[in-house]
C-alpha cells in the first residue's frame, strides 16, 4: 500500500497544491488516511504533519480510520425530513444493523449522515461511496442492503431505471432527475455546440466580449450579484504570470440543485462560458470545482472536456487564435459547504482546509496561488455565452433594469412539481407558487438557510427594505428599495434556491433548527462569531421551544445576530438568519412560546453540573457559604 | 451629580477585558469624575460594601466558584453587562465543551505532555478548590444578564461608550466597525 501511495505522490509531481486529488486517490485505493500515510505526505510534500492533518480533518468525506466497504450517507436537509427521512434512517439501522455514525464489524456498511448533497426535489436521497440513490424509502432501503449483501454491485442495486437526459449517458449512468420544468433562454436546446467559440469568438477583441458583459447588465448567479463584466474588467487589468478562471460547481447551499442540472444538461455551454472569459481576460489556467456530492458527472464532464482538446478548443492558439492558449482542469472537493466561498475555494484549490481568506486583497488581485483569479458561477458562464451569442441587447430585452435576463430557480418542499424553473427577474414570488402547484403555503425559504423566511405577507407587496437589512450576502451591499416581492437584486435577491413549507410544518421546531444545526456543522471555526454564536443561538431557540423562554430572549438573539455580522465571510455573516428572519416574519411563533409572566429563567442545575467532574476526581458535592 | 457605582469582576476569563478597560487611557480620570468602583481587582475590594448601579462581568463560568460570584454580583447590582466573548459566549475555556470533563482531567493532570511533576498521578479533590463545571456556561444562562458588550477584547472605545451611555442614560450607537474579535 506504501508504493502506491508514494505512486500517488509522484503522479502529482509532490505538489502540495495537490493534496485534494492526492487525497482523494488514497481514499480511493485505501479508503482512509492513517497517521503512517499522513507523516509519510508530510515528508513527501515537505510540509508539516499539522498541515496535512488540517485538510485531512477538515472535509467530510475524508476519513482517518477504516470505513465501510459501502459507506452511506443519508442526506441530512430539511426536504429529506420533509419526505419520511425518519423512517428511512430506521430501516437503514435495522438493515444494517448499526447505529448511524458507526461501521459495522464485517466492515460491510457504514452509516453517516451528510448536509444537502443538492437532490432536494428527489429526496430523501443518500450518496452510497460515489452513487446517488434518490426517493429512498423502507422497502427500497431493504432491497437495496439486502442485494448489496448478496454480492451485488452498487450499479446493480439501482432499483428502477437511470434519470432524464444525460443523466443515461453511458459515461453517467445516475437514477437523477433533472425536473426541468420550465426553460427559457439559458436552458434552450437551440444552441449549437461550440458555436460561439468556433464563429463568433474571433470576430470581438477581448475588450468588445468585456463591453458586451457589461452592457448585459450580467451579475453573478450565485446569490452576491456582483456585475460580471466588471469582474472581468478588473482581472484583465491585474499583471501576472498566469490568469485562473475558476467555476465555482461547489453548489452547497441547502436547496440549490440548478448547477447539478447545468452540468448534466449544458455541461458544453459552461466550458465555452470558461473560455470566453479566459479569452477576455487574457486568462491560461481554468479551473472547475465540483463538489464531491457530485462526483457521478465527473468521467462525464472530463470526456467532454477531452473531445474540447481535440477540436482544439482548448490547448493551445485556440481556434486558430493566436497565443490564445487555456485548458480546463476540474478539481473535486470532499465536502464542505464554506468551499463555495470564493476564497476557501481557492484555499481549497491549493490542498488546504477551506477557510475563508481575509480581504482585500480579492481573488481578482491575489487568488489562486497569488495570481489574479476571476470565480464564476456555472450559469453566469453558462448566461456569457448565450450574451455574446445573442447580443446585450437581446439579453437586457429580460427581466427588469436592475436585474437582466433570466435566473434558474432551484424549487422544492411542499410543491407539486419540484425541480428547476428558468424565471424572467421581476418574476413575482405569487407566480412561482402558482407555476410550481404550491397551495397552502406557509412560509418560504429563500436563497438557502443564509437567505430568508418569508411569509405570505411578503409573496406580493411587503416593502423590502426591512429584509434587506438581514440580506447582505457575502458582504454586498443591496440597494435599500421599496419594491413588491418580486425576484430581483433590488428586492429579494436569491441565488436560486426556494424551499416551500405548507402550513402541517413545524416552522421552528423542524425547519428553523434543521437550518442552525447545518451553520453549526459547517462552520470552519476560524472566527469565533461563527464558532460559537449560531450554537447559542439554537441553544436559546431551544429553550424557548422547551418552554422555559423569556421575553428578552427573543431580544437577546435579533441583538446577538447583529454580531455576527463582524465574521470574515458570508457563511458566518448570514448564520443568524434563520432565527433572524424567522422573527422578523414569524414573531408569533416565538412570543406563543415564551413565559408572559416570568422575566428571567434557565435550566441551570449547579449540584448536577458538578457532578461528573467530583466523581472522577473523588469528592463529595458540597457547597460552602463565603459571602 | 451621585456618582454611580461599578463593580467588575473575571471569571473564567483571561483578564484581557479589564486590560481594555485600562485601554480608555487618561479618560479614566473622567471616568473617576463620573463613578466610583465597589468590588473589582482594580481597587481590590473583595466584597460589596453597598448597593452597586452596574456590575460588569468578563469571562464564563467554568466552576462552582465562578458561579457563586456571579450569583453575588447578580444579588448586588442594579444592571448586569457581560463583557466580552467568554462572557457572552464561554469563548476559549468553552472550547473544553465538546470533551467530556472526565478526559479533560485526565489529559490535565495525569496524560498531558506537560504533565511531569505528578507522580502519584494525584487528581485536584480538596474541599478548598473550586468544584468544576461539567461545560463552560455563558453568564446569560446562569443568571439575567441585561447588556452584552461582543468583541475579543471589546475594544475601549466600545467600553466607554457603553459606560457612558448607562451613566447618562443615552442610548448607544454600536456600528460595525467597533465590534472587534481576536
Amino acid at each position: 500500500m506504501k508504493q502506491k501511495i508514494n505512486q500517488i505522490i509522484s503522479d502529482y509531481g509532490a505538489d502540495r497544491n495537490r493534496l485534494m486529488d492526492i487525497l482523494l486517490d488514497i481514499h480511493d485505493v485505501q479508503g482512509y488516511v492513517d497517521k503512517e500515510d499522513i507523516k509519510l505526505l508530510s515528508e513527501s510534500l515537505g510540509i508539516s504533519t499539522a498541515e496535512v492533518n488540517e485538510t485531512v480533518s477538515f472535509y467530510h468525506f475524508f476519513s482517518d480510520k477504516p470505513r465501510a466497504k459501502f459507506n452511506i450517507y443519508l442526506n441530512n436537509g430539511i426536504t429529506a425530513h420533509m419526505s419520511g427521512r425518519q423512517a428511512v434512517k430506521e430501516a437503514l439501522e435495522h438493515a444494517c444493523g448499526i447505529n448511524f455514525g458507526q461501521v459495522s464489524d464485517d466492515g460491510m456498511f457504514g452509516l453517516f449522515d451528510t448536509s444537502c448533497i443538492g437532490m432536494n426535489d428527489q429526496d430523501p436521497a443518500a450518496l452510497i461511496n460515489d452513487v446517488v440513490f434518490t426517493h429512498l424509502t423502507p422497502y427500497r432501503v431493504e432491497k437495496l442492503i439486502s442485494g448489496l449483501r448478496e454480492g451485488k454491485e452498487l450499479k446493480e442495486v439501482i432499483y428502477e431505471s437511470y434519470g432524464d437526459g444525460h443523466n443515461a449517458d453511458p459515461d453517467v449512468q445516475s437514477m437523477v432527475y433533472n425536473h426541468i420544468r420550465k426553460g427559457s433562454i439559458l436552458l434552450n436546446k437551440d444552441y449549437e455546440r461550440f458555436e460561439v467559440l468556433k464563429k463568433e469568438l474571433a470576430k470581438y477583441s477581448p475588450q468588445d466580449v468585456i463591453q458586451t458583459i457589461e452592457d448585459s447588465n450580467l451579475r453573478g448567479r450565485g446569490g452576491a450579484g456582483f456585475p460580471t463584466g466588471m469582474k472581468w474588467r478588473f482581472g484583465r487589468l491585474v499583471d501576472g504570470e498566469h490568469r485562473i478562471i475558476i467555476c465555482n460547481a461547489d453548489e452547497g447551499e441547502p436547496g440549490t440543485f440548478k448547477d447539478r442540472v447545468m452540468l448534466t444538461e449544458f455541461p458544453d455551454l459552461v466550458f465555452e462560458g470558461m473560455v470566453i472569459a479566459a479569452y477576455a481576460t487574457g486568462a491560461d489556467i481554468g479551473l472547475v470545482y465540483l463538489r464531491y456530492e457530485y462526483k457521478y458527472l465527473l468521467k462525464y464532464l472530463n470526456k467532454i472536456l477531452a473531445e474540447m482538446r481535440k477540436q482544439n478548443l482548448l490547448g493551445k492558439s485556440i481556434n486558430g487564435v493566436k497565443d490564445f492558449n487555456f485548458d480546463i482542469r476540474i478539481q473535486l472537493g470532499a465536502g464542505a459547504y464554506v468551499c463555495g466561498e470564493e476564497s476557501a475555494l481557492i484555499e481549497s484549490l491549493e490542498g488546504k482546509r477551506g477557510e475563508p481568506r481575509d480581504k482585500p486583497p480579492f481573488p481578482v488581485e491575489k487568488g489562486y496561488r497569488e495570481l489574479p483569479t476571476i470565480v464564476n458561477n456555472v450559469e453566469t458562464l453558462a448566461s456569457a455565452v448565450r450574451i455574446l451569442k445573442n447580443g446585450a441587447e437581446w439579453y437586457s430585452s429580460f427581466g427588469t433594469k436592475d436585474s437582466t435576463g433570466t435566473k434558474l430557480l432551484s424549487i422544492s418542499g411542499d410543491c407539486k412539481f419540484p425541480g428547476i424553473y428558468e424565471v424572467e427577474w421581476g418574476t413575482s414570488i405569487t407566480e412561482v407558487l402558482e407555476m410550481c402547484g404550491a397551495d397552502d403555503v406557509q412560509a418560504i425559504q429563500v436563497g438557502g438557510p443564509s437567505g430568508m423566511l418569508i411569509g405570505p405577507r411578503d409573496f406580493d407587496n411587503l416593502t423590502s427594505s426591512e429584509l434587506m437589512k438581514w440580506y447582505k450576502p457575502s458582504g454586498m451591499m443591496v440597494a435599500e428599495k421599496f419594491f413588491d416581492r418580486k425576484l430581483s437584486y433590488s428586492d429579494l435577491p436569491t441565488g436560486g434556491s426556494m424551499i416551500i413549507f405548507n402550513n402541517d410544518r413545524e416552522l421552528l421546531r423542524d425547519v428553523v433548527m434543521n437550518f442552525m444545526d447545518f451553520f453549526i456543522e459547517e462552520s470552519c471555526g476560524s472566527c469565533s462569531t461563527c464558532r460559537n454564536l449560531p450554537f447559542i443561538m439554537k441553544k436559546k431557540l431551544e429553550k424557548i421551544l422547551n418552554g422555559h423562554g423569556v421575553r428578552q430572549d427573543i431580544d437577546d438573539l435579533l441583538s446577538w445576530g447583529k454580531t455576527l455580522k463582524v465574521s470574515r465571510c458570508g457563511l458566518g455573516q448570514t448564520a443568524g438568519n434563520p432565527i433572524l428572519t424567522s422573527i422578523l416574519n414569524f414573531r408569533h411563533l416565538y412570543e406563543q412560546h415564551v413565559q408572559a409572566m416570568a422575566d428571567y429563567d434557565n435550566l441551570f442545575d449547579i449540584t448536577k453540573s458538578v457532578e461528573a467532574a467530583n466523581k472522577f476526581v473523588g469528592r463529595k458535592t458540597e457547597f460552602h457559604q463565603s459571602n | 451629580m451621585v456618582k454611580k457605582v461599578i463593580a467588575t469582576t473575571s471569571l473564567a476569563g483571561c483578564f484581557g477585558c479589564h486590560m481594555s478597560l485600562l485601554d480608555i487611557d487618561e479618560r479614566i480620570l473622567d471616568l473617576i469624575e463620573l463613578v466610583e468602583f465597589n468590588k473589582s481587582p482594580i481597587d481590590d475590594i473583595k466584597k460589596f460594601t453597598k448597593r452597586v448601579d452596574i456590575g460588569i462581568i468578563e469571562g464564563g463560568c467554568c466552576n462552582s466558584e465562578n458561579v457563586e460570584v456571579l450569583k453575588y454580583f447578580r444579588e448586588n447590582c442594579d444592571v448586569l453587562v457581560s463583557l466580552g466573548e467568554c462572557a457572552i459566549m464561554g469563548g476559549l475555556p468553552a472550547l473544553r465543551n465538546g470533551i467530556p470533563i472526565e478526559e479533560c482531567i485526565q489529559e490535565a493532570y495525569i496524560d498531558g505532555p506537560t504533565v511531569q511533576l505528578n507522580s502519584k498521578k494525584i487528581l485536584p479533590n480538596d474541599p478548598e478548590l473550586p468544584m468544576l463545571l461539567d461545560n463552560v456556561y455563558p453568564c446569560h444562562e446562569i443568571v439575567k444578564i441585561d447588556y452584552f458588550l461582543p468583541g475579543c477584547p471589546p475594544r475601549a472605545d466600545l467600553i466607554w461608550d457603553a459606560l457612558v451611555a448607562l451613566i447618562t442614560g443615552k442610548e448607544m450607537d454600536l456600528p460595525y466597525e467597533v465590534v472587534k474579535f481576536d
